[in-house]
């Protein structure tokens, strides 16, 4: 396998077979976690690290797992990389793991990594499968970080925490949309964002 | 009594889990193209809510919790990190169950809920209500009505959801929003008007 091929398989997840957009997969958790960039990225980091990880574990052990009960190795295994991170994450970062509450357990049943695990973990060598879930966890951190992104600085006027539009209540000159406050907002951002990557790429519309 | 419905009609109307949390999104979207099918979808949700959510509930009081298993001479055992892998494997369990119950003694609703059950597994509403549960700290009580409102929600919003999507077939919208981006739209609409009963307090 050449390097080429490795890099290729990073970056179509990214944009060409985005998980969220074209897959609609794990969009339960993507939405609930972008009103801020904090959130976002921490919950990008975690998932990431499960996909790949899990990809990974899976596809090392693939001949291994008999087929009838393979649904629940898989799930057991991302169970298990889930609670590690949850732990992690209520010993390092407390604050940021009230803020995420249930979502970083959700990611247990996040279909991409299920998907993954059973589309091609099952069928390729572990170095692919890791890279594999990388890039489907970079996809997924893609359309989580442009959401946050817009929904932080529109709703609140920061990033990061950091004031970048000063808004009217500080005595500064932006009046802060309250519906990118709202969860609903982040429904409109994915349907900004799909319709954006099907105009660049045709051949994802639906007839 | 009262308290039990003030949790119930919080969950199913305020607090609905696939409008104003985001949970079950994937089977929300992928099941709603025909009410009929989205209805289906919808009461399994519920039977399996109303079973599972109590039943973590007394797994976490009597197992998992801190000193919960001295009865068996165990004390000063906390097993609560062990969580996610008990709920995760009861839901699981629970849905296999169910399934061959209703295969066995309803086969006409097996027919219809059947090919739904598998999936529902890996629903992220399912889980995520146990986990609620977990965090909000229910008793038993609650969490049956906690359970039954969450499933409850999740029918309501899914044949809504399906209901409008039959007449969007109609629209001609711009080919990128065809399809994927046009049921965002719409559910995100939908989320706006579930907002509308916030205020609401019981």
């Amino acid at each position: 396998m050449s390097e080429e091929s490795k890099r290729e398989l990073l970056f179509r997840a990214i944009f060409e077979r985005n998980p969220i957009a074209l897959l609609v997969l794990g969009i339960c958790s993507a939405l609930a976690v972008t009103g801020n960039m904090a959130t976002a990225l921490v919950m990008s980091i975690c998932l990431t690290l499960v996909v790949a990880c899990s990809g990974a574990i899976i596809s090392a052990l693939r001949h291994h797992i008999p087929n009838t009960v393979r649904i629940g190795i898989q799930i057991t295994i991302i169970a298990t990389l889930v609670i590690l991170v949850d732990q992690i994450l209520k010993a390092f970062f407390y604050e940021l793991s009230r803020q995420l509450s249930i979502y970083v357990g959700l990611i247990i049943t996040n279909c991409i990594v299920m998907g993954r695990a059973e589309g091609f973990a099952m069928s390729n060598p572990p170095g692919r499968s890791f890279i594999d879930g990388l890039g489907n966890g970079l996809g997924y951190s893609f359309v989580l970080l442009a959401v946050a992104f817009w929904r932080e600085l529109l709703g609140a006027g920061t990033l990061f925490g950091h004031t970048i539009l000063a808004t009217t209540r500080r005595e500064g000159w932006y009046e802060p949309n309250g519906l990118m406050l709202l969860p609903a907002s982040a429904f409109f951002l994915v349907a900004l964002i799909i319709w954006l990557l099907r105009v660049i790429y045709p051949e994802q519309r639906e007839e | 009594m009262g308290h039990y419905f003030e949790i119930f009609f919080t969950t199913l109307l305020v607090e609905n889990l696939v409008l104003s949390f985001f949970l079950g999104m994937c089977t929300f979207l992928a099941i709603s193209r025909q009410v009929k099918t989205a209805l289906g979808l919808g009461l399994a949700v519920v039977v399996i809510q109303a079973i599972t959510v109590p039943l973590n509930n007394l797994i976490l009081n009597q197992v998992l919790k801190p000193d919960a298993l001295a009865w068996i001479g165990q004390g000063g055992l906390d097993l609560t990190f062990l969580g996610l892998l008990v709920y995760i494997g009861v839901i699981a369990a629970v849905v296999q169950i169910l399934e061959m119950f209703l295969d066995r003694y309803v086969p006409a609703l097996y027919n219809t809920l059947g090919i739904f059950l598998p999936l529902l597994t890996v629903n992220c509403a399912i889980l995520g209500a146990s986990l609620f549960m977990v965090e909000r700290d229910y008793t038993l009580g609650e969490s049956f009505a906690y359970g039954l409102g969450a499933g409850g929600g999740f029918l309501l919003a899914v044949v809504l959801l399906a209901g409008i999507r039959e007449k969007l077939e109609y629209a001609d919208p711009p080919a990128g929003l065809r399809g994927l981006g046009l049921t965002f739209i719409a559910a995100g609409l939908m989320a706006l008007a579930f907002m509308g009963v916030a205020g609401i307090t019981f």
